[in-house]
């Protein structure tokens, strides 16, 4: 089986981000210069098709990836050491700002074009959000490009069933859990947080994914992903007011009842 | 070394300990010669003959270009190493343009000025015009040649080793790692055989816990020692081998610095360089640089010799940026990053052995710092070219890397050139700040002045020999049954005492405005994004409680950089790695000495995982 995770950088969560106009639309200021992780979201589907491929032997994870080259070169080096995978590198913008669309043409083209990959063997992943690019969308389209039409958003878990079908757990509304089960691969994953922990670093594992992360990089195809027909008619974050405390061991009633507190305003 | 536990192994030709300048200009210039035209391996593996040499590279930040500082350099090997070097493909980086020597007289009368001092700001406040004061600041009418910087750049270092690193790995030559500590250098029979990661999945005290993963044994003929100035690696060779006959390790600083956004309309010009003297005590150096788009890095250096029993970093900070002639610059800026680290600055008598079997230390922790310029980019540039040269020629002769061959070629290249000779003429220019801080000044001068000939002596001494206490320190400032009180009422609220008798000294409370003048804690998010994975062992840690108890300063909590150390039960003080942006500042702020070796202190400061997530610095 194949499993093809999709994801790309983000701000490190800690930056101070500060949209501005730039010359192609919105952007983030100083962008190329704020530190990037992978999107947390794509790190769980990531860390999760690892998980998955472990349990079946054969599996081969690919992570499929559209990125400022240089940056995404340094993200890798610390990805790199989480799981097992093959990196397929797409040189474009991992700006919040670039249309879903754009960004899932041009990731449905990667997948297609990986040399003998059988769809019918293979599992898309992806986050079902971006902590950049929160349209929720893009993932959806990918596999509607690729012609995939069993889709799951919100994932939390996936069970392969002795019958080879895929028992999954969806997030749906009221804090509930939708339990789907999909007769076989292909399908579309867009997944929530998971249940595994961030990996550890593995200097063994970083080793052998640079063996194709470095070649991958130098032939990343450019992709020149844009803002699309979107009209941006205004950019702005929210606003905070920051009453910053940093207090441990807080007993729980009383962290409960500031919430409560806090909710009802 | 004996245990039982089953680690992982891997094998390379050369493992790097750090990335920094050292290891850039290291790797760079290797990287150079790693590839022949037709893009096959020049540089063979010695221990994998056929293949590429295998150079491996751990940094402990999280990322490449974290904790790191800005600096103004002349960057006469970085330039070496890039002669069509363009600043302007560096983000942040700028060429010099004005540069200016601040006298800063004491807008707020708590300095701790001495007598001399005292009646000079008079004298300057008599003369006023006549003398050029403005906003509370004399500009010097004459810098000398030594400290000039002209032909130089302003670089912020996060900034240029990203760029230095993406060119590197580029290259396929070499892979640099981040997150991954290196917790010690494997050492058998008087040789260094490789390293060893640090212990995942670990309790806070180093026991396994879920998901333990040992840290991997990373064995190579070769390992390069540039892990900075507090780095565990130096740490541990130093006390495995010892250092050369009359070197030390007195003389520190910490740097504690913001990247911050200039107000609009700013006039500062980028290439501007600005040194204070005077202010906020006379010890304290400060500096502001203009990186283009209105972007300045500031921040002050508060050194081992200011005899301060609750020395500090920020609050000195954020009165020195409101000094009068700073802040009609600064006012209405915004804080962008922060940071801090420590710097050696002993300089060439700092220098330890530099070579041994197996190993090669390069960069500041290796003494490379000029302590007369106030330079130390370039010159550890300079050492990491200086040893890929040797190690490019040893790998084309086929010897090994032993202490002979290194001596050979590393050393002796080290010996000939002009960090060397540069390092020889700075070595006693502090010298008279052990006597104070004029003859400081006037023995820095005289040393620039006359190349090294005439200096002002003065014995460096370790920390707990010089630190008074804090009754005598304060005098008649502040009774001694009032610092007890302060003493006894911090250390039950678990904070440092140095705001509180600050306060009580006279120094103006701090108008905090959520923009440029913030609160410590707030730093720390809003600047420096600090940060720590789980499954790691404390890294800082205090092995004699006794004597922690016993102690009646704790420098090591009033200098710590990010407040993560506090005062704890019966007055111990308890380290929070959450918050710990690995300055190093407590290892060296120890007023007591190690039982066992008294050029050591009883803070053990080790490598770890985590810290700054800023870029800027």
């Amino acid at each position: 089986m194949n499993i093809i995770v999709c994801g790309s950088l983000v701000p490190d969560p800690l930056q101070t981000l500060e949209p501005i106009t730039g010359p192609t639309g919105p952007a983030l200021k100083n962008e190329m210069m704020l530190p990037s992780w992978l999107d947390p979201w794509a790190g769980h589907a990531l860390y999760e098709a690892s998980n998955l491929a472990a349990k079946n032997p054969g599996s081969k994870v690919y992570l499929v990836s559209l990125g400022p080259k240089a940056k995404l070169q340094q993200v890798m080096m610390t990805v790199a050491q989480k799981v097992p995978f093959e990196l397929i590198a797409l040189d474009g913008s991992a700006g919040g700002f670039t249309d879903a669309a754009e960004t899932a043409a041009a990731i449905a083209e990667a997948i297609s074009a990986i040399p003998g990959l059988d769809l019918n063997n293979t599992l898309i992943f992806g986050g079902w959000e971006s902590a950049s690019r929160g349209a929720g969308a893009t993932m959806q389209i990918v596999g509607e490009r690729l012609g995939i039409t069993d889709q799951f958003e919100g994932v939390d878990s996936l069970e392969i069933q002795a019958d080879g079908s895929l028992k999954i757990m969806e997030r749906v509304e009221g804090g509930k859990h939708q339990i789907s089960v999909c007769t076989a691969p292909p399908a579309v994953l867009g997944w929530a947080t998971g249940n595994l922990p961030e990996p550890r670093n593995n200097p063994q594992v970083g080793m052998a994914n640079m063996r194709g992360i470095m070649p991958s990089l130098q032939k990343a195809k450019p992709s020149p992903v844009t803002t699309g027909d979107i009209a941006f008619a205004s950019v702005s974050l929210p606003s905070q007011t920051r009453t910053t405390q940093v207090v441990k061991d807080v007993p729980p009633d009383q962290i409960a009842a500031e919430l409560v507190a806090w909710i009802r305003g | 070394m004996s245990e039982a536990i089953d680690r992982p192994q891997m094998e390379a030709d050369i493992v790097c300990v750090g990335f920094g300048p050292a290891s850039g200009g290291f790797l760079t210039r290797l990287a150079a010669a790693a590839f022949n035209p037709d893009g096959s391996p020049a540089l063979e593996s010695p221990s994998m003959p056929g293949m590429p040499l295998q150079v491996m590279c751990y940094e402990r930040a999280d990322d490449i270009g974290f904790g790191v500082s800005g600096v103004v350099t002349n960057a006469k090997a970085i330039r070496e190493s890039f002669p069509d070097l363009d600043p302007s493909q560096i983000p942040m980086a700028a060429s010099v343009g004005e540069e200016k020597i601040l006298y800063l007289l004491d807008p707020t009368g708590a300095s701790r000025r001495p007598l001399a001092m005292r009646l000079a700001d008079t004298a300057i406040r008599a003369a006023g015009s006549l003398l050029g004061l403005k906003n509370d600041a004399m500009e010097l009418p004459w810098t000398p040649e030594f400290l000039h910087k002209d032909g130089g750049i302003i670089l912020s270092i996060g900034q240029f080793t990203q760029w230095v690193g993406s060119q590197v790995m580029a290259t396929g030559a070499v892979q640099i790692w981040p997150g991954s500590p290196v917790s010690e250098a494997i050492i058998e029979n008087q040789a260094v055989t490789g390293v060893r990661l640090m212990d995942q999945g670990v309790t806070k005290d180093g026991a396994s816990a879920d998901g333990y993963m040992p840290g991997m044994d990373v064995r190579a003929p070769l390992t390069v020692v540039a892990d900075g100035p507090v780095g565990a690696i130096g740490q541990q060779l130093d006390k495995e081998f010892g250092v050369p006959d009359g070197h030390h390790l007195h003389d520190w600083a910490l740097g504690m610095k913001f990247v911050v956004d200039l107000p609009a309309g700013c006039e500062l010009k980028p290439g501007t360089v600005l040194h204070t003297i005077g202010f906020p005590e006379p010890e304290i150096f400060g500096f502001l640089y203009v990186h283009p788009d209105n972007v300045a890095s500031f921040g002050i250096f508060v050194p081992s010799w200011f005899d301060n029993p609750t020395r500090t970093g920020y609050r000195y900070l954020q009165h020195w940026m409101q000094h009068p002639y700073l802040w009609q610059y600064l006012k209405g800026g915004k804080l962008r990053s922060w940071g801090a680290k420590t710097l050696q600055e002993s300089g060439k008598r700092g220098e330890p052995h530099l070579a041994g079997d197996g190993f090669a230390r390069i960069g500041e922790g290796s003494g490379s710092t000029n302590v007369l310029t106030n330079s130390g980019v370039d010159e550890a540039w300079a050492t990491g070219v200086q040893l890929a040269d040797a190690v490019i020629e040893l790998l084309k002769a086929g010897k090994p890397f032993t202490k002979e061959n290194l001596d050979a070629t590393y050393v002796k290249r080290r010996r000939e050139s002009w960090v060397e000779a540069e390092g020889r003429i700075a070595e006693k220019a502090r010298d008279g700040f052990q006597r104070g801080v004029i003859p400081g000044f006037i023995g820095t001068f005289l040393t620039g002045l006359t190349q090294g000939h005439i200096n002002i002596p003065g014995k460096p001494g370790a920390t707990h020999t010089r630190v008074p206490t804090l009754e005598s320190y304060y005098g008649s400032r502040i009774s001694s049954d009032e610092i007890a009180r302060i003493r006894k009422d911090c250390d039950t609220k678990g904070i440092a005492a140095s705001g509180v008798l600050m306060d009580k000294v006279g120094w103006p409370e701090i108008p905090f405005d959520g923009e440029l003048l913030v609160s410590h804690q707030d730093a720390l998010l809003m600047g420096g994004k600090v940060q720590a994975p789980h499954g790691y062992a404390d890294h800082v840690t205090f092995p004699y409680s006794a004597d922690c108890e016993s102690c009646g300063c704790k420098i090591c909590v009033e200098m710590c950089s990010g407040q993560a150390i506090t005062p704890g039960e019966n007055g111990r003080p308890v380290f929070d790695r959450e918050k710990c942006i690995h300055c190093g500042a407590c290892l060296w702020n120890c007023a007591k000495p190690d039982p066992k070796n008294p050029e050591l202190t009883i803070v053990s400061f080790q490598a770890g995982a985590g810290g700054l997530h800023s870029g800027e610095n």
